[in-house]
């Protein structure tokens, strides 16, 4: 039995970011890499399942990056995952969610899960598209927002519960193998142990390229995305009135805004 | 063809409010003689006709599918055939739950240009361009769709405005192809309550978000908020590590703060899903250490400071 993870490496910016030369990402200068929060708990997830099940199930993630990614695949190996492979080729660069996705359904393709997880979205990027693209380009059922799962590796379906709008949740059976994107909150994701991290350092990564998974450069890319980043900028936003002075100055001009507000509603 | 088509939602027989919302982004993109028509998908269409029939439709499509509420392959199928059918320039969804589930699995199966989360939509020289956030929202993001001939935009909630005058646009209907329906929806959980706390009706909400960092100071806050007469409130690490219920939890997957007048952000970053809750307010006073948190994009006061110092000189005054 097998549950397959995508991950990706996520970007936060350095406090005084500059946009790169061409004026349509970032300068990678300024990124502070980490593994995507969401992805901590569908990891969490699989590893969990892994742990209930009577049968061997084995937990493979899988991200789209250059080898600085590995890092992020290492913080899985430690937390429980059993293998991790990377795909890159420089054709990937330029890619949508969408084409991110065909590099994850085609490792699906050459993996054959039982069930494949990801981050309902990424904290940089935000599409919420690229597990429910991956599902499309394989076939496979799928759903979006999990809050909650019960599922035993093999089994033809699972049940979970969607996370609505407002706070209400909606019960689903779903066939598998499906796609499911987990949502914050599903579970307590671990810390890795000193141990784990150790031995995590020593297991291999493994490296696809496209000709690995059966894609071609016209796959990803521009040619293979559905959108074009065309200008990314840094938007006049609204700020706030800042309160100056020292903890005690500033905790008194609250209570101040405060006591207007009751007197108002008095 | 040509046109606008908007697909709008519905769950448990009310029209969600997006629906109406993604009337004000067609608008934006509408050309002359561009049509708008709205799809409708329940197993009883009609009902929402009356709802819809507001100024900037000229079509209501109804689409009879097989199950009252939504799942994820029957909107994929019926979806896809509206739009094999009547080969619209744009089509538009809510940026929602319901559209995470099928929305990028029909793009991808279609080969639409597709984009999500879109607060601008616009055409540039004839080019539509369509604005999104990236990097938590520190950056605006014009994306475009080269060579796509219909394009499918999830636009976010609480951007664009709903058309408040009435209309009688015509009404037709679409037969839906039958669909294989491989995840069922079986009830409707509402969320247990954990405490009797009313958000939603709450005028003055003090909230606590990440920067609180352990369990143990949320008794501080909860005693703060007790003495300033504010509700005690949170952001979503704090309901999902279990500090406070989940009914407390103002923001997408939470609550939103309808009754507010006064809102104390503390420790609250503001991720867009938290802001969704809130940024209405008319008075909001973000305190946080990192001076570039997004949540003072949208307050109206900010304090760059600790919030335990502030919490303690606060206590002092009430």
């Amino acid at each position: 039995m097998k549950i397959l993870v995508a991950v990706k490496q996520v970007a936060a910016l350095d406090e005084d970011f500059e946009i790169r030369g061409d004026g349509r990402d970032v300068d990678p200068e300024f990124f502070i890499r980490d593994l995507n929060e969401w992805d901590d708990f569908s990891l969490e997830e699989a590893v969990k399942i892994k742990e209930a099940a009577a049968e061997p199930v084995e937990v493979i993630v899988v991200s789209v990056g250059t080898d600085e990614v590995d890092e992020s695949l290492r913080k899985c190996l430690a937390k429980g995952a059993d293998r991790a492979i990377r795909v890159w080729d420089a054709a990937v660069e330029g890619s949508d969610s969408i084409a991110i996705a065909r590099v994850l359904a085609a490792v699906a393709k050459r993996e054959a899960p039982d069930m494949l997880f990801a981050g309902v979205q990424s904290s940089d990027q935000s599409f919420a598209s690229t597990g429910i693209a991956a599902a499309a380009l394989l076939g496979w059922p799928h759903a979006a927002v999990v809050s909650n799962l019960t599922y035993t590796p093999g089994a033809a379906s699972a049940v979970f519960r969607r996370e609505l709008e407002g706070g209400s949740l909606q019960e689903v059976e779903i066939q598998c193998p499906a796609v499911l994107t987990i949502q914050l909150g599903i579970n307590t994701p671990r810390y890795a142990s000193l141990r784990s991290i150790k031995q995590a350092a020593s297991k291999p990564i493994e490296v696809l390229s496209l000709a690995d998974v059966a894609l071609s450069e016209a796959d990803v890319g521009e040619a293979g995305s559905l959108s074009r980043v065309r200008r990314m900028y840094v938007p006049d936003k609204g700020r706030a009135q800042l309160i100056e002075g020292d903890a005690a100055q500033q905790a008194a001009r609250l209570a101040e805004i405060i006591r207007e507000f009751k007197g108002a509603r008095a | 063809m040509s046109g606008i088509l908007i697909i709008a939602e519905q769950r448990r027989g009310e029209l969600r409010p997006i629906s109406l919302e993604l009337l004000g982004a067609a608008a934006s993109l509408r050309r002359d003689g561009d049509e708008v028509a709205v799809a409708i998908l329940s197993d009883s269409p009609e009902r929402f006709v009356k709802s819809l029939s507001v100024g900037g439709v000229d079509e209501i499509v109804t689409v009879r599918v097989g199950a009252p509420e939504f799942d994820p392959d029957t909107f994929e199928s019926a979806v896809g055939a509206l739009i094999t059918r009547r080969s619209p320039d744009v089509v538009l969804v809510a940026h929602s739950v319901d559209s995470f589930g099928y929305a990028a699995a029909l793009a991808a199966r279609l080969g639409l240009g597709f984009a999500t989360d879109v607060f601008n939509a616009e055409r540039i020289d004839g080019e539509l361009v369509a604005t999104r956030g990236g990097y938590g929202q520190k950056v605006n993001v014009e994306v475009d769709f080269p060579g796509r001939s219909t394009v499918l935009l999830a636009i976010r909630g609480n951007v664009f405005k709903a058309p408040d005058q009435a209309a009688t646009p015509r009404v037709t209907s679409f037969d839906a192809p039958p669909a294989d329906n491989r995840a069922k929806g079986r009830e409707f959980i509402e969320l247990s309550a954990g405490d009797d706390v009313d958000m939603t009706a709450a005028e003055f909400i003090l909230t606590v978000g990440r920067g609180i960092g352990e369990e143990a100071k949320v008794a501080q806050f909860r005693e703060l908020a007790d003495a300033v007469g504010a509700t005690l409130g949170c952001s979503r690490p704090i309901a999902d590590a279990g500090w406070l219920p989940k009914s407390r939890q103002v923001g997408q997957s939470g609550k939103t703060a309808s009754a507010c007048k006064l809102y104390i952000a503390m420790g609250v970053s503001g991720a867009i899903q938290h802001l969704a809750g809130m940024k209405h307010v008319t008075t909001i006073v973000a305190v946080n250490t990192d001076a570039e948190a997004s949540i003072f994009s949208v307050a109206k006061y900010g304090i760059v400071g600790d919030i335990f110092e502030i919490a303690d000189e606060l206590r002092k005054l009430f």
